[in-house]
C-alpha cells in the first residue's frame, strides 16, 4: 500500500516542514535578556507529525480512488451511508432521539451545576449554530459578523434593564426583534454584492459594532460593560443561584426545540426553498421568478433573530456583559460550528455544536489548543469533506411509472 | 501646519505599508478571485522571523550591515515559504469547488497560522529592536519625518518599482498577466498555471514580510495578533482602489492611510478602526469595483 516513492516523498515533506517551522518551533528568544531557548524537541515532533500526515493521506486517496475505480467497473456496489440509514430508519433513529430527549431532560438532577452551566453553554451554541445556519448553510451567504447580532441582544437586555428595568421576558423578544432589524440594516447595502465582499463587509460590520461598545463610554459604559443584570424571573418567584441555573437549563431546552421545529419547517417551505435556490445559483434562481432581495433580507433578519434572543439568554446567564465578549473569534467558533456539522444540516449542527463546545471543556489539557483545532478543522473539512458530518439529504423526488 | 504636515507623513508611511500588504491580495485576487485571508498572519510572521533572526544574530555579534541583509532575507524567505505552503494545502485543492469553500478555508488558516504562533512563540507584546539608527542628515527634520517613516517611504518605492518591472517587461510577469485575464487560455498556451499560482503567492508573502519587517521596526513592538487587523485594513485598501489592479492598491493604500492619519489627528483616535471599516462599506456599496478596477459583468 505505501510505496517507497511514497516514503522518499514523505521524508521530503517533513524536511520542508522542518524548514518551515524551524524559526517559530525550535527558537524562542527574550529580547530584552537577550536570551535564546533552543526548543529542539519540538523539531522532532513536527519531522515525525508531518511525515505521519503524509502517509496517511496517501493512504487515503488511493484507497478512494481504487473505490472508485471498483464501483466504476461494477465490482462493488456503491454503499449506501450509514448516516442516511441511521437518519431515514424509523426504527433507528426514534429509540436514540427518545433515549437522548431523556438524557437531556435528566441532566440536571444527574449532574452537578458546574455541568449544566457548562451544558447550558453548549445549547446556546447549538442554537446560535442554527441560527447561522440559515444564513450561511441554508442561503449561502458568509457572514463574518454573526456575533454582531448576539451583541445586540445581549446588550438590549443590560441596557434595557438598566434604563427602563425591562425583565428578561420582556426584552427576550425586543432584543431579537432588534437584532433582526439590525440584520436587515446591514443586509439592505449588501445585497448586490458577492459571496465574498459580503463576507468582508460582515465582518467589518461585527468589528464596527464592538467597537463602539468599546469606546462610547456614555452608552454602553465602555470595556468595563455592565453588569448585575437580573436572571430570568419565574412568574415572580425568587430562585437561588443553583435554581436558577437549573431553569435557565429548561429554558435553553425549549429554546433548542423551539429552533428545531421553527429551522425545520422553515427549510421546507416556500422560502426555504427559495434560499436552497439562492445557494445553489443566484441567476437562475432570479430567473425563477424568486425576489432575491426579499430572499436575502429574509434569510439575514431571521438569522440575526435567533442570535439576537441568544444573546438576551447569554446576558441573563453571566448576569454580566462586555464586548470583549463579542469577538471576531467568536463568529469564527459558530462558523466552525455550521462548516463542521454540515451546512444546511439541522442535526449535523447540533452534533457539531455539542462537540466542538464540550470537547474543550472537559479537556481542559488541551483547552490551549481549541482555537488552533477550530481553525484546523474549518480547512480539513473544506479539503477532505465539505458537506460536513452529516451531510444534509437533499430532496429528492422520483416519478413513479404506471404500468 | 507643522501639525498637518506630520499628519500626512505618517499618513503616507501607515499608506505604503498597507501598500505592501494590499499587493499580496490584489495579486492573488487577480489570478484566482480569492480573498487570501491568510495574507495579515504571513505579514506577522514576516514580522517575527525578522525578530527571531535578528536578535540572535545580535547576541551572536554580527555587524549591523550583515544583520540588516541577514534579517531581510530570512523573513522574506520564510514568509514566501509560508505563503507557498499555505496555498498548497488550503487553497490549491480546493480549485474547483464552489466560491464559498476556499474562504472558508482561509479563513481557517488565518486562526490557524495566528494560533500557531501564540502557542509557538508567546501572547505577549515582544519589543522589536529599531534596525538602523538614526541618519545624521535626516535631524533637522525630525519633528516631521523620522528616519524609519522615511526608510519605509523609499523601500515601498523601490519594491513598487520592481514589482511593476517583473509583471511589465518579465516572462513570468506576462505568464501571470495571461493567468489572470483566462486560466483556461493560459493552460492551452502552455502556461503551467500552477507555477504561476505558486509565484504569486511567494511574491505577495515576501513584499508582506518586507511590510511587516518594517512596520515592526517602526512601531517597536509585536504580538500575534497584528496581522488581523493589519490585513482587513489592506484589504479595505485593495478594494478601494479596485481589486486586482496593481496600481489601484497603491493608490487605494495611500488614501486609506492619509484618511485613517487625518482622522485620528482631527477626529478621535479612540475610533481608529472604525473609520476604515466604514470606509469599506461605503465603497463597497457606492462603487464595488473601485476606483480603478473595470466593473465585472457576469455573463450566464
Amino acid at each position: 500500500m505505501i510505496s517507497l516513492t511514497d516514503i522518499k516523498k514523505g521524508l521530503l515533506v517533513s524536511l520542508w516542514f522542518v524548514f518551515l517551522t524551524f524559526p517559530l518551533m525550535v527558537i524562542k528568544i527574550n529580547p530584552i535578556d537577550k536570551v535564546i531557548l533552543w526548543r529542539w524537541s519540538n523539531m522532532y515532533w513536527v519531522a515525525g507529525g508531518s511525515f505521519l500526515c503524509y502517509l496517511a493521506m496517501q493512504i487515503y486517496k488511493t484507497r478512494k480512488l481504487t473505490r472508485q475505480e471498483h464501483i466504476k467497473q461494477g465490482l462493488i456496489k456503491e454503499k449506501p451511508k450509514m448516516q442516511f440509514k441511521l437518519l431515514s430508519d424509523p426504527k433507528i433513529y426514534l429509540p436514540t432521539l427518545a433515549v437522548a430527549g431523556l438524557f437531556f431532560l435528566a441532566f440536571p438532577l444527574l449532574f452537578s451545576t458546574y455541568q449544566t452551566n457548562i451544558m447550558i453553554t453548549a445549547l446556546m451554541y447549538v442554537v446560535l449554530g442554527l441560527g447561522l445556519n440559515i444564513v450561511v448553510g441554508v442561503a449561502g451567504l458568509l457572514d463574518l459578523g454573526y456575533v454582531a447580532f448576539y451583541a445586540v441582544g445581549a446588550y438590549s437586555y443590560a441596557l434595557l434593564h438598566l434604563h427602563f428595568g425591562l425583565g428578561f421576558w420582556e426584552v427576550l423578544p425586543i432584543g431579537g426583534l432588534l437584532a433582526a432589524s439590525f440584520g436587515i440594516l446591514l443586509g439592505f447595502p449588501v445585497l448586490r454584492l458577492r459571496g465574498d465582499y459580503l463576507a468582508i463587509v460582515t465582518l467589518g460590520f461585527g468589528e464596527i459594532i464592538r467597537l463602539i461598545l468599546e469606546n462610547w463610554n456614555e452608552f454602553s459604559h465602555g470595556p468595563s460593560g455592565i453588569s448585575n443584570i437580573p436572571r430570568p424571573g419565574f412568574f415572580g418567584i425568587h430562585l437561588g443561584l443553583e435554581q436558577s441555573i437549573t431553569y435557565l437549563y429548561y429554558l435553553m431546552i425549549l429554546m433548542v426545540i423551539f429552533t428545531i421545529f421553527v429551522v425545520n419547517r422553515l427549510q421546507s417551505s416556500r422560502i426555504g426553498r427559495a434560499w436552497f435556490a439562492l445557494r445553489e445559483d443566484e441567476i437562475a434562481c432570479q430567473a425563477m421568478g424568486i425576489d432575491k432581495t426579499k430572499t436575502k433580507l429574509t434569510a439575514f433578519a431571521l438569522g440575526a433573530f435567533w442570535a439576537g434572543m441568544v444573546g438576551v439568554i447569554f446576558a441573563a446567564k453571566t448576569t454580566f456583559v462586555n464586548p470583549a465578549s463579542f469577538t471576531f473569534l467568536e463568529s469564527a467558533i459558530i462558523l466552525c460550528i455550521v462548516v463542521l456539522g454540515g451546512m444546511g444540516s439541522i442535526i449535523g449542527v447540533i452534533i457539531a455544536a455539542l462537540i466542538l463546545i464540550l470537547l474543550p471543556e472537559y479537556l481542559r489539557a488541551f483547552s490551549d489548543y481549541r482555537m488552533l483545532v477550530f481553525g484546523a478543522v474549518l480547512v480539513i473539512m473544506m479539503v477532505f469533506r465539505p458537506q460536513g458530518i452529516v451531510a444534509n439529504i437533499r430532496r429528492t423526488y422520483t416519478v413513479q411509472k404506471n404500468d | 501646519m507643522d501639525y498637518f504636515t506630520e499628519l500626512f507623513f505618517s499618513g503616507l508611511t501607515r499608506g505604503s505599508i498597507y501598500a505592501l500588504i494590499a499587493l499580496g491580495y490584489t495579486m492573488v485576487y487577480g489570478i484566482i478571485g480569492l480573498i487570501n485571508f491568510a495574507h495579515g498572519e504571513i505579514y506577522m510572521i514576516g514580522a517575527f522571523t525578522a525578530l527571531i533572526t535578528s536578535t540572535i544574530l545580535n547576541i551572536y555579534g554580527f555587524p549591523l550591515p550583515a544583520v540588516i541583509i541577514l534579517t531581510v532575507l530570512a523573513s522574506t524567505i520564510w514568509a514566501a515559504a509560508y505563503g507557498f505552503t499555505v496555498e498548497k494545502l488550503a487553497y490549491q485543492p480546493l480549485r474547483n469547488a464552489p466560491r464559498l469553500s476556499p474562504l472558508i478555508s482561509a479563513i481557517g488558516m488565518s486562526i490557524f497560522l495566528q494560533n500557531y504562533v501564540l502557542l509557538a512563540q508567546t501572547s505577549d507584546f515582544l519589543p522589536f529592536p529599531a534596525l538602523i539608527p538614526d541618519f545624521k542628515f535626516m535631524e533637522p527634520y525630525a519633528g516631521v519625518i523620522g528616519t524609519s517613516d522615511m526608510l519605509i517611504l523609499v523601500t515601498t518605492a523601490v519594491v513598487m518599482l520592481l514589482l511593476t518591472w517583473l509583471i511589465k517587461f518579465t516572462r513570468t510577469g506576462k505568464a501571470m498577466r495571461a493567468t489572470a485575464q483566462d486560466q483556461k487560455m493560459a493552460m492551452l498556451v502552455g502556461i503551467n498555471v500552477d507555477r504561476v499560482i505558486s509565484i504569486t503567492f511567494i511574491i505577495g508573502s515576501a513584499l508582506a514580510a518586507i511590510g511587516g519587517l518594517l512596520i515592526a521596526s517602526h512601531i517597536g513592538q509585536i504580538n500575534f495578533y497584528i496581522g488581523f487587523i493589519a490585513g482587513i485594513k489592506a484589504f479595505t485598501a485593495a478594494v478601494l482602489g479596485g481589486i486586482g489592479s496593481v496600481p489601484g492598491a497603491v493608490l487605494g493604500s495611500f488614501i486609506l492611510g492619509l484618511t485613517e492619519s487625518f482622522a485620528t489627528g482631527y477626529v478621535s483616535s479612540d475610533y481608529e478602526d472604525v473609520f476604515a471599516f466604514s470606509l469599506l462599506v461605503l465603497i463597497l456599496i457606492f462603487r464595488p469595483s473601485g476606483l480603478l478596477g473595470k466593473a465585472s459583468i457576469e455573463k450566464v
